[in-house]
């Protein structure tokens, strides 16, 4: 395949109040690969990631997904491929029960009856939360509603895994199997997060975004060890990690 | 469906009535109110017979007794003025205990308490078996328009979050001494509505670009497909039925 899984070129794009989010962002991810999004507050990594399934359209500049440019014709198809995890699992769970919710997506694929039961059961299982099927949403604690919010997702089957700070509001075990269900899956996954040993640990390759623009690309662990570079995008290092000396993420 | 959207008024339960179709229940709930509306308050009996059969659907249901009186007294305030109406109404006085009223004024206080006694009944006994979703879908079944249940549904799922928030806002606005006690210390609470229907607005969007994330066209697709057996709406006609011969017969008497 020659084209890449994510192709985000030149794109600009400026909020309705005139803010300027982002000035010429580039970036191309390939197949099967996991990328970590870092850079402060503000830098733009919530808006370039709703470029990708076309909530927010860019003033200039192109952005493609398995070759398929985002354009009007294409959203639906666009919108099946790529999974979008929000920063706010609140804002992603919307039906009365969690069962209803995870089998929204399918639905408006145009799934129906045992085949959309069993979708929805295999996404609940995956994340560990088939037990949770006949709960409300807003019953639900912080990291239960997140494992529900991706399997949300991951009931459509999606080519292409976004994820909005997945790892924020969750205890430490909550993490842990996150990230062994992100590692189990074998999809492209771009991943905005705070978290840099969740990205040393997931992502064999990270994007630092500030000020609208991707300005690093490199190895995960590399770009971590740049001291200078880190401190220049106001990221830091939890104290007592060294990049340097855990295993890299193995690149598939 | 399962625990996880229970309501207050809401009871937990396996019992015929907790199993009947929403829908079925919804429309014999509804005709049974409209039977009992067109009753003839001088037909007491008919009344007694609509009672009987609120009473035995609610023993079917297992709702405690204890449950449905402290529900019933939610409609106190509301007839409360009926039993003014003897002593200001007109026409034909007579005496009770020995003070003198209205004749037609008591059977207009009948009539109130009798009828908003068994329509509260009937709302409760159909709140205490159905959840929320479920109701839902049965006013979908029911051929309500869809935008109108998706609404309702979406008000149900952000009402508490939108409370939380609320809380939240209160909260703040206390933990930093605002502790409004005259009318002209309102304003932070003004300011604090619109700070929350902003929120609320914006939730909006984001809700609406998480829902087109996942391939959402306009319509809310249907999932559960279950429609109520024929047997179910045989079962839950009996008593609007049983209510609307009763009045029939009442007013056929009166005519
Ligand atoms: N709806 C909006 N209207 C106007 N400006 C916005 C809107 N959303 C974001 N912005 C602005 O666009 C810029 C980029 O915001 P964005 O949400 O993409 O940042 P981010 O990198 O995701 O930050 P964070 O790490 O805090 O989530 C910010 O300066 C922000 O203030
Ligand atoms: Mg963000």
């Amino acid at each position: 395949m020659s084209h890449a899984a994510v192709q985000i070129s030149g794109v600009r794009f400026t909020y309705p109040d005139g803010r300027e989010a982002l000035c010429g962002a580039d970036l191309r991810v390939e197949h099967g690969q996991r990328v970590a999004l870092l850079g402060p507050n503000g830098a733009g990594k919530t808006t370039l990631a709703l470029q990708l399934n076309g909530i927010h359209r860019p003033d200039a500049g192109d952005v493609e997904i398995g070759g398929l440019p985002v354009t009007d014709p294409n959203l639906a198809e666009v919108r099946r491929r790529v999974g979008m995890v929000f920063q706010d699992a609140d804002d992603q769970l919307f039906m009365p029960t969690v069962r209803e919710d995870v089998a929204f997506g399918p639905a408006n694929l145009g799934l129906r009856g045992d085949e959309l039961a069993s979708r929805v059961t295999k996404a609940l299982e995956g994340v560990g939360a088939a037990e949770l099927a006949d709960r409300a949403p807003h019953h639900l604690s912080g990291g239960e509603r997140r494992r529900v919010a991706l399997a949300t997702v991951l009931a459509m089957r999606p080519d292409v895994l976004v994820l909005d700070e997945p790892t924020s509001g969750l205890d430490p075990a909550g993490r842990r199997e996150l990230i062994g269900v992100l590692q189990g899956l074998p999809i492209t996954q771009l991943a905005i997060t705070h978290d840099l040993p969740f990205a040393l640990e997931l992502c064999e390759r990270a994007v630092i975004v500030d000020g609208g623009r991707v300005v690093a690309d490199g190895a995960t662990a590399d770009l971590l060890a740049d001291e200078e570079l880190l401190h220049a995008h106001r990221l830091e290092l939890p104290f007592g990690l060294d990049p340097r000396t855990v295993p890299p993420s193995r690149p598939r | 469906m399962g625990a996880g959207h229970a309501h207050p008024l809401y009871v937990h339960e396996h019992s015929p009535v907790h199993r009947l179709a929403p829908e079925v229940k919804l429309a014999a709930a509804f005709a049974f109110v409209l039977a009992v509306a067109v009753t003839p308050r001088e037909a007491i009996w008919a009344f007694a017979i609509d009672a009987a059969t609120v009473g035995l659907v609610i023993r079917l249901a297992r709702l405690p007794v204890r449950f449905v009186a402290a529900r019933l007294a939610i409609i106190l305030p509301f007839i409360a003025f009926a039993f003014l109406i003897p002593f200001v109404a007109s026409g034909e006085r007579i005496d009770v205990l020995g003070v003198s009223v209205s004749q037609v004024g008591l059977w207009g206080t009948w009539n109130i308490i009798a009828k908003a006694t068994l329509g509260a009944g009937v709302s409760i006994l159909l709140a205490g078996t159905t959840e929320v979703p479920q109701l839902l879908r049965g006013l979908e079944r029911l051929r309500v328009p869809p935008t109108l249940t998706t609404i309702a549904a979406f008000m149900v799922r952000y009402l508490e979050l939108l409370a939380a928030e609320l809380g939240r806002m209160r909260t703040a606005m206390t933990a930093r001494g605002y502790d409004p006690r005259w009318l002209w210390q309102v304003r932070p609470i003004a300011a604090g509505a619109g700070a929350l229907f902003i929120r609320s607005y914006e939730r909006g969007e984001r809700v609406h670009a998480a829902m087109l994330s996942r391939g959402y066209s306009g319509a809310m697709p249907t999932i559960d497909e279950r429609v109520a057996s024929r047997r179910e709406w045989l079962a839950a006609a009996s008593a609007p039925l049983t209510a609307g011969i009763a009045a029939a017969v009442a007013l056929a008497v009166v005519a």
